[in-house]
């Protein structure tokens, strides 16, 4: 299983796109998958401080509720409202339509400590 | 005024099988309509007299409801004859499956035959229409049969105190984790004792009930042979723990044979043993939990004591409690208030009252946790748990779980060679398969396989629980089904394990002989609708009233 | 009279097959020091003798000839259809819905149920139903503080005192704090929630307000004013209502309910004396995360075929887990389907001619009492279908009635001391004008 070589990753299935000091999250199919037809997100409120590590939402499926954690530190400058009325796009396009929330970075460093692609492949073989 | 939203053709078959309707545009089978769409302008059913029937005329000077406190327009209920009602209501029971139809073999359940004595017992009019507040000279013989069923439940089980009070099995887990907060409370230990264990065999019900008294649940994994891993648990013991709540038989169908050590090990840390008795159909007069040494185990009246399921409740989940807890129990508690105890037992096991006796409903009991639901508990329940108990006798409680341990083994052993058995070694009443090997070797899982065990007319076991077995079947037999049942059972898990090996598709596509096949539940969750939508405007227009309805969708 | 099926030779066929001599071999790991001993269960009963114990216990009880006794269970009339519907055994001896190919009668009833507490209360959606209304009120508050992250809740003294020790048991879980909002008890006071210790206890830590229409004593509550009072501080309004008394008074929805409680019991349930009863819960859909205990939505399977299903799991027990928002796991299905049956039966007409006639035959008696100078309304105010009179020497008069199979009402000094010397009296629409004068009569004869 390939996955997007431009994301880091978190043992706990989540993603990071880091660009000019924000970051995009979301799930990884992997999780998606695990989980099944996801049924709803509880997205932070933009405003939120997110701590590397620390829980910051909720991703239910039909048989399963997940915490999110968060793969890095920052505020959280948008969400994705679209996912609020199609939580199947968790499912159809994890890595890009079904992004969960933005942030501003607080320490860039953090994502040293998280897995690249063939790592997170490797994790979860 | 009308409930009626759109036109429906009816079924002259009469049997509730599958007909059409239109509705929103789309083409809809229903398999019955809801009750609204039979709904017609002044239709009646039950009719009651009216105010001008009445002679007295006293109400003068009484004064009126204000006309800010009455309705504006009366709530949408359905109008329909009582025909109407009771075909609509027959048709819809036509759609189920249940114990008096056919096989039923959910694990952790225990879906025995419910006696209809039972329920002739629980109808009489001297115990249905007795109001819990009447006074108690009026309530002699209820009082009586709540004293005399917590006096059987106590001998059963070993404890030597116990309350009637919560309704159901879980409500009996709040019951027992708020006395032991209470307990350790008492101890000036409360806020220092803050976790509770579990196995990571538990059901769900288990760390939900620590959460909602405040507690923080730390789970301890199974050992090999399915029985809690004892070193794990020495080590997550300490001062910070307030008990431990295990199921005895596991929800393994496993009897913890280490047990005796297990409790001792809590209690030595100074935490309270707790047993989740919902497998007690397992080891009736083989193991008394209060003898020996838990604390405090909650009765699931519904599932040992044969109480129906009614669909999803009522039950009744009494907790027998140690003497050390017996001053936390909920209030009031059933007393004999005047009259001998040995004597009024002995009268009433030979069908007699006992002259002089007066039992009483004590409610002054400052250690109690206080009350956990309104009046004295699911009243109803203990009638027929009672009616059952006397029924069964001493000795026919013994064969109750002797033989639901001896089929629940045959089950084992004659579907062993067809789907894995983690824990391959004597079980009690329930036995865990995993159907691991179907889903790896042909794509089919336990899901494909329980919806194809409901086009046999059996409900399939329960499934992917407990969550230590990947993909797990559990099947829990029970004493009361044939011989002849348990082999037609073991004759249609085969035959679908066959079939999963050579045409895996057909698994898949089932069920198809049940009035709905598999239903989009992602779909029902991400877009929930819990109600009937009504087509004509609500007539509501005060301030916070609900938004008008959107398009019908009956 | 055992129920098991199995015969000898069934039972040798099974130990062949399991490989052991006798059934007690598959009980040997159970560790010795903790085998059980010998009991002292009673032998067997075969048919006839179980139903003479049964009877002997029912003839220990003793109905009463007149009853005027409510305090939150009410006899009602309960239609014969009501037993038709429940003691149907795909009803009585299904299971939980898990598997809602072959659960769709329990599944749509359940949906039916829902619809119809949302048109009583006004709500937009309601549970499968829990335990009783007492639970239903606790299960509302600790709802209110997971909605609002706040600690403590306002409840009104006009809440039956039954729910307010279950309030409090409930809240002493997770350590909620309960604020008891009196009522005004002055003599011919309103009998309602005091409005000025509402704005002083009512502030903006409190999760939630929780007041009773009508109130335990028989009052009619200012709901209206009571719930922007909770708004006006953020809090949720909860209501705990009378399902009867919907058929008159003022949904909940209306009058700005944040969530809606109540107990099923007068929907044609019998008293039972306590139990089984159902407890209703109905909120905004915006809430529904929240709200504990089981629901039914609508689904179509792959042909196109409507059905219903148990939805939105995740939040209960079984997935949830320590994250649940309750533990709860049985609703009181059957229960709440002898409510939906009474609904069904009544309907809009019937439940209003039971509300209009159970509120006039109170009146009634209110009145002949009044005329024959034997009590007088305690409370001014209005009133529903129970009303609280004041009666001297209540105690001693209500044990001399109750010796002529008479009961009075109930005796409100159990709670509240203030209220000594008042009888608390209740009507349906199955009180007859012979019930009230004999009430008179015997009243009269014990001055």
């Amino acid at each position: 299983m390939a996955y997007p070589d431009d994301l880091r990753y978190s043992k706990e299935h989540e993603w990071v796109r880091a660009e000019d000091g924000r970051a995009t999250i979301g799930i990884t199919s992997f999780a998606a998958d695990e989980l099944g037809d996801i049924v709803f997100v509880e997205l932070p409120e933009v405003g939120t401080a997110l701590t590397q590590f620390g829980s910051f939402g909720v991703v239910e499926s039909v048989k399963a509720v997940s915490d999110l954690y968060a793969p890095v530190s920052g505020e959280v400058v948008e969400v994705n409202e679209a996912v609020r009325d199609a939580p199947e796009l968790l499912n159809s396009d994890p890595f890009g339509e079904g992004w969960i929330a933005r942030v501003v970075l607080s320490e860039a460093t953090e994502l040293d400590a998280l897995m690249d692609a063939d790592g997170y492949a490797a994790e979860t073989a | 005024m009308s409930a009626v939203d759109a036109p429906e053709r009816s079924d002259p078959s009469g049997r509730g099988a599958a007909f059409s309707g239109t509705t929103g545009g789309e083409e809809l089978t229903i398999v019955e309509p809801l009750i609204f769409a039979r709904s017609r302008d002044e239709r009646r059913g039950v009719r009651f007299p009216t105010a001008s029937d009445r002679a007295l005329n006293h109400a003068d000077g009484q004064p009126e409801l204000p006309a800010s406190a009455l309705r504006a327009a009366a709530p949408r209920l359905p109008e329909v004859t009582e025909l109407d009602l009771l075909r609509h209501f027959n048709r819809l029971a036509h759609l189920n499956h249940a114990i008096d139809l056919g096989f039923y073999p959910l694990g952790s359940c225990t879906m025995k035959y419910n006696p209809k004595v039972n329920e002739w017992a629980a109808r009489l009019p001297g115990l249905a229409d007795s109001h819990p507040l009447d006074p108690e000279p009026m309530s002699q013989g209820s009082l009586e049969l709540m004293w005399l069923l917590g006096e059987l439940l106590k001998e059963v089980s070993g404890f030597p105190a116990i309350s009637l009070q919560p309704a159901a099995g879980a409500h009996g887990e709040l019951t027992g984790m708020l006395m032991t907060r209470a307990y350790h409370r008492a101890n000036g230990e409360g806020e220092t004792r803050t976790k509770v264990l579990v196995p990571d065999s538990a059901h769900g019900t288990n760390p939900a009930t620590a959460s909602m008294v405040g507690y923080q649940t730390v789970t301890i994994r199974s050992n090999e042979r399915g029985g809690i891993d004892l070193d794990a648990l020495r080590g997550a013991l300490g001062p910070d723990v307030a008990a431990l709540m295990i199921t005895n038989p596991s929800t393994l169908g496993i009897f913890e044979d280490q047990i005796d050590q297990v409790i001792a090990a809590v209690q030595d840390a100074g935490a309270i043993a707790y047993m989740d008795g919902a497998n007690l159909n397992a080891i009736l007069g083989r193991f008394q939990p209060g003898a020996a040494g838990f604390d405090i185990m909650h009765f699931n009246l519904h599932k040992t004591f044969s109480t129906p399921h009614g669909g999803g409740g009522p039950g009744a989940g009494p907790v027998g409690v140690s003497e050390r807890l017996a001053p936390f129990l909920p209030s009031p508690i059933p007393v004999l208030a005047e009259g001998d105890a040995d004597e009024v037992r002995a009268n009433a096991w030979a069908g007699r009252s006992t002259p002089g006796a007066r039992f009483a409903l004590d409610d002054d009991r400052p250690g109690s946790i206080g009350k956990v639901r309104s009046c004295h508990g699911n009243f109803g329940m203990f009638v027929r748990a009672y009616t059952y108990i006397r029924s069964n006798g001493g000795s026919g409680l013994r064969t109750i779980s002797d033989d639901a341990v001896l089929a629940a083994n045959y089950l084992r052993v004659r579907l062993r060679g067809t789907y894995d058995l983690p824990y391959d070694r004597i079980s009690k009443h329930e036995v865990v398969f995993s159907g691991r090997r179907q889903k790896r070797e042909h794509g089919v899982t336990t899901l494909d396989i329980a919806k194809a065990i409901l086009d046999h007319g059996i409900h399939p076991p329960t499934i992917y629980f407990p969550l230590i077995v990947e993909e797990a079947l559990m099947v829990e037999p029970t004493e009361t089904e044939s011989l002849e049942t348990l082999d037609q059972f073991v004759d249609v898990m085969e035959e679908i394990a066959r079939t999963a090996a050579t045409d895996s598709a057909a698994i898949k596509r089932a069920p198809i002989t049940t009035p709905v096949g598999r239903l989009d539940e992602a779909a029902a969750a991400r877009r929930p609708d819990l109600r009937h939508q009504f087509a004509d405007a609500p007539a509501a227009t005060a301030p916070g009233s609900p938004p008008t309805p959107e398009a019908p969708t009956a | 009279m055992v129920y098991s099926p199995h015969t000898e030779a069934d039972r040798a066929r099974m130990l062949a097959a399991v490989g052991v001599a006798t059934v007690d071999a598959l009980f040997d790991d159970i560790p010795s020091a903790v085998r059980a001993g010998d009991w002292a269960v009673p032998p067997p009963l075969v048919e006839q003798d179980v139903r003479a114990e049964l009877a002997r216990l029912a003839g220990r009880n003793r109905i009463p000839d007149v009853s005027f006794l409510g305090a939150g269970v009410y006899r009602h009339l309960v239609p014969s259809v009501v037993g038709e519907v429940i003691g149907r055994p795909e009803f009585a001896t299904s299971y939980t819905p898990y598997q809602p190919e072959v659960s769709q009668g329990t599944l749509q009833s359940i949906y039916e149920f829902q619809s119809l507490i949302c048109e009583l209360t006004g709500m937009e959606v309601a549970t499968a139903s829990h335990y009783d209304g007492a639970t239903a009120t606790a299960e509302a508050a600790l709802m209110a503080c997971r909605l609002t992250r706040r600690s403590r809740v306002a409840v009104s003294a006009g809440v039956n005192p039954d729910y307010r020790r279950v309030l409090e048991t409930y809240c002493s879980g997770p350590g909620i704090e309960v604020l008891t909002v009196p009522l005004d008890l002055a003599e011919t006071g309103s009998g309602t929630t005091d409005a000025a210790r509402v704005e002083a206890l009512v502030t903006d830590d409190v999760a939630c307000l929780i007041v009773a229409q009508p109130n335990f004593y028989g009052q009619i509550e200012p709901m209206r004013d009571l719930a922007e009072a909770a708004h006006a501080v953020g809090a949720q309004f909860v209501a705990v209502v009378e399902p009867t008394s919907l058929a008159i008074l003022e949904a909940p929805g209306a009058y700005g309910a944040d969530i809606v409680a109540a107990e099923g019991q007068p929907l044609g349930i019998p008293a039972s004396f306590g139990g089984p009863y159902v407890g209703l819960m109905a909120a905004r859909m915006a809430t529904v995360r929240q709200m504990p205990g089981r629901l039914v939505g609508a689904a179509r399977d792959g042909s196109g075929r409507k059905g219903y299903v148990l939805t939105l799991q995740a939040r209960e027990q079984h997935i949830r887990r320590e994250k649940a928002a309750s533990n709860i796991c049985t609703n009181q299905a059957l229960m709440a389907l002898a409510a939906t049956t009474y609904l069904t039966a009544v309907g809009p007409a019937g439940l209003h001619e039971v509300a209009d006639l159970s509120s006039v035959q109170a009146r009634h008696t209110a009145g002949a009492l009044e005329a024959a100078g034997l009590a007088e309304r305690r409370f001014g105010g209005s009133y529903f279908a129970e009303v609280t009179l004041r009666l001297p020497d209540a105690a001693r008069r209500h044990a001399a009635l109750v010796e002529q199979g008479i009961v009075a009402g109930y005796l409100p000094e159990r709670d509240e001391p203030a209220l000594n010397d008042t009888l608390l009296v209740a009507a349906t629409e199955l009180t007859s004008d012979e019930d009230i004068e004999r009430l008179v009569a015997a009243l009269e004869s014990t001055r």
